[in-house]
């Protein structure tokens, strides 16, 4: 499926952010503290927000009357876009939030550069959203030192999922040929551009949170699951199962 | 209504036989945020425009937050309040660009703000990140001892405090 690197780039970002949405809004009920269960509550309702924007113009862009609810609730695996990231199960709250955190270093600078896109409708999300993403990364950056420079259990905890996650990063830092084809038509930055402030962002914040940075984290890019070309790990299966299961019993259902 | 509440609004004039755009914004002082009642949608600084566009009125809304579920119910109630004032056919534009910020609130609905129990927002987002973005005092005691509890609180647009000196928790609309 490749309907031009527009409705790729719409595609892209909106499924990074519905899933995401997604995986964080299953602890409302159940953070370990209320101001958690709010927080996590109120970013995932701004990405699930973001989401709908994206799968908009991803709708609009393709043309065959697919809106957002319908690119959400009735694609299969394949056609998902999103990054492996993102789609990782909550595990701990330590992973969660260390999910998050390496999530919004890198969504904040794509979409800064995503605010200088040549397509009016892109620059606009973008900037709307860069907000929202500025606000997530000062708290999950704030929460990942304070646990990663906290006690030693909670220190153990992120190192953890810090040695678990990082290896998900390969993939959103190496460019593949429909990144190349969204910087060469002037949507979007290049991948390599935004990297540095990617890096950087994690470098200083695993610094402060006294926690060691894993050292290769190419090895998945090499293996056959890359989730921007359709190809996911096992848990999204689940994932998609849970969130999809009402439109596909009942279609068309609404209240 | 000050300089910057107005800026980007744009008025157009009205065609005869309906209300001006000025009497329109002036019904619209009194549809509240489904949220936070004692704002006006006009305090929040969330109306872009009001425009006749053939027969139809047409009003310009910027969300909040793009996961804001009072989005939704403030377009119904902008509805609602336009018919019961005789207009019969209105509709409320989504616009996300320039995105909405709380620069845009009224004074008038920072002092509401303030006496509903909510900090408003402190310094001008434009400042950027330099700025801490936290409240200046207790809205309920006006002591400077204030401290932050969570970075987000019952609504999207707000964080949870506390006072350290009369020790009640309150909400700080967030600078955003």
């Amino acid at each position: 499926m490749n309907a031009g690197p527009l409705f790729e780039l719409a595609l892209r970002m909106g499924d990074n952010a519905l899933i995401l949405g997604q995986r964080v809004s299953a602890w409302c009920g159940h953070a370990p503290v209320l101001e958690e269960d709010i927080a996590m509550a109120n970013v995932g309702l701004d990405l699930i927000g973001q989401a709908k924007l994206w799968l908009t113009l991803a709708g609009e862009v393709e043309g065959a009357g697919r809106d957002a609810d319908a690119l959400a609730f009735l694609r299969d695996s394949r056609d998902f876009r999103n990054v492996l990231l993102v789609e990782q199960p909550n595990g701990d709250y330590g992973r969660t939030l260390m999910r998050q955190f390496l999530f919004d270093a890198w969504h904040l600078p794509i979409l800064k550069g995503l605010r200088q896109s040549g397509e009016a409708r892109v620059a606009d999300i973008a900037g709307k959203c860069a907000k929202e993403a500025a606000y997530h990364l000062d708290r999950s950056s704030d929460l990942v030192i304070r646990l990663g420079d906290g006690t030693a259990e909670s220190r153990a905890r992120m190192q953890a999922a810090l040695d678990f996650l990082f290896p998900f990063v390969a993939e959103m830092t190496a460019a593949d040929a429909i990144d190349d084809e969204i910087a060469a038509a002037g949507l979007g930055p290049r991948l390599a551009d935004i990297t540095r402030e990617f890096s950087d962002t994690v470098a200083a914040v695993s610094a402060a949170a006294t926690l060691a940075l894993p050292s290769a984290p190419a090895r998945t890019v090499a293996g056959p699951w890359r989730g921007k070309a359709g190809r996911h790990t096992e848990e999204f299966g689940r994932l998609l199962a849970e969130m999809q299961w009402m439109q596909r019993a009942y279609p068309g259902v609404s209240w | 209504m000050d300089a910057a509440g107005l800026s980007g609004r744009v008025m157009v004039r009205a065609l005869e036989a309906r209300p001006e755009a000025a009497e329109i914004w002036r019904w619209l002082d009194d549809v509240p945020d489904p949220e936070i009642p004692v704002l006006s949608v006009n305090d929040l600084g969330i109306i872009r425009a009001v425009e006749a566009a053939g027969d139809e009125v047409v009003v310009t809304v910027t969300p909040t937050y793009s996961g804001c579920p009072a989005t939704a119910a403030i377009a119904l109630s902008i509805e609602e309040a336009l018919r019961r004032r005789g207009l019969t056919r209105v509709r409320v534009k989504s616009q996300i660009s320039p995105a909405w910020t709380t620069d845009w609130i009224s004074p008038a609905g920072r002092e509401k703000l303030r006496a509903y129990g909510i900090a408003p927002p402190e310094g001008a987002a434009c400042a950027g990140a330099a700025l801490r973005n936290a409240p200046k005092t207790c809205p309920r005691c006006g002591s400077a001892h204030v401290e932050e509890v969570s970075r987000f609180g019952s609504t999207p647009c707000k964080a949870s405090w506390r006072c350290g000196d009369c020790l009640e928790p309150f909400d700080y609309f967030k600078r955003f």
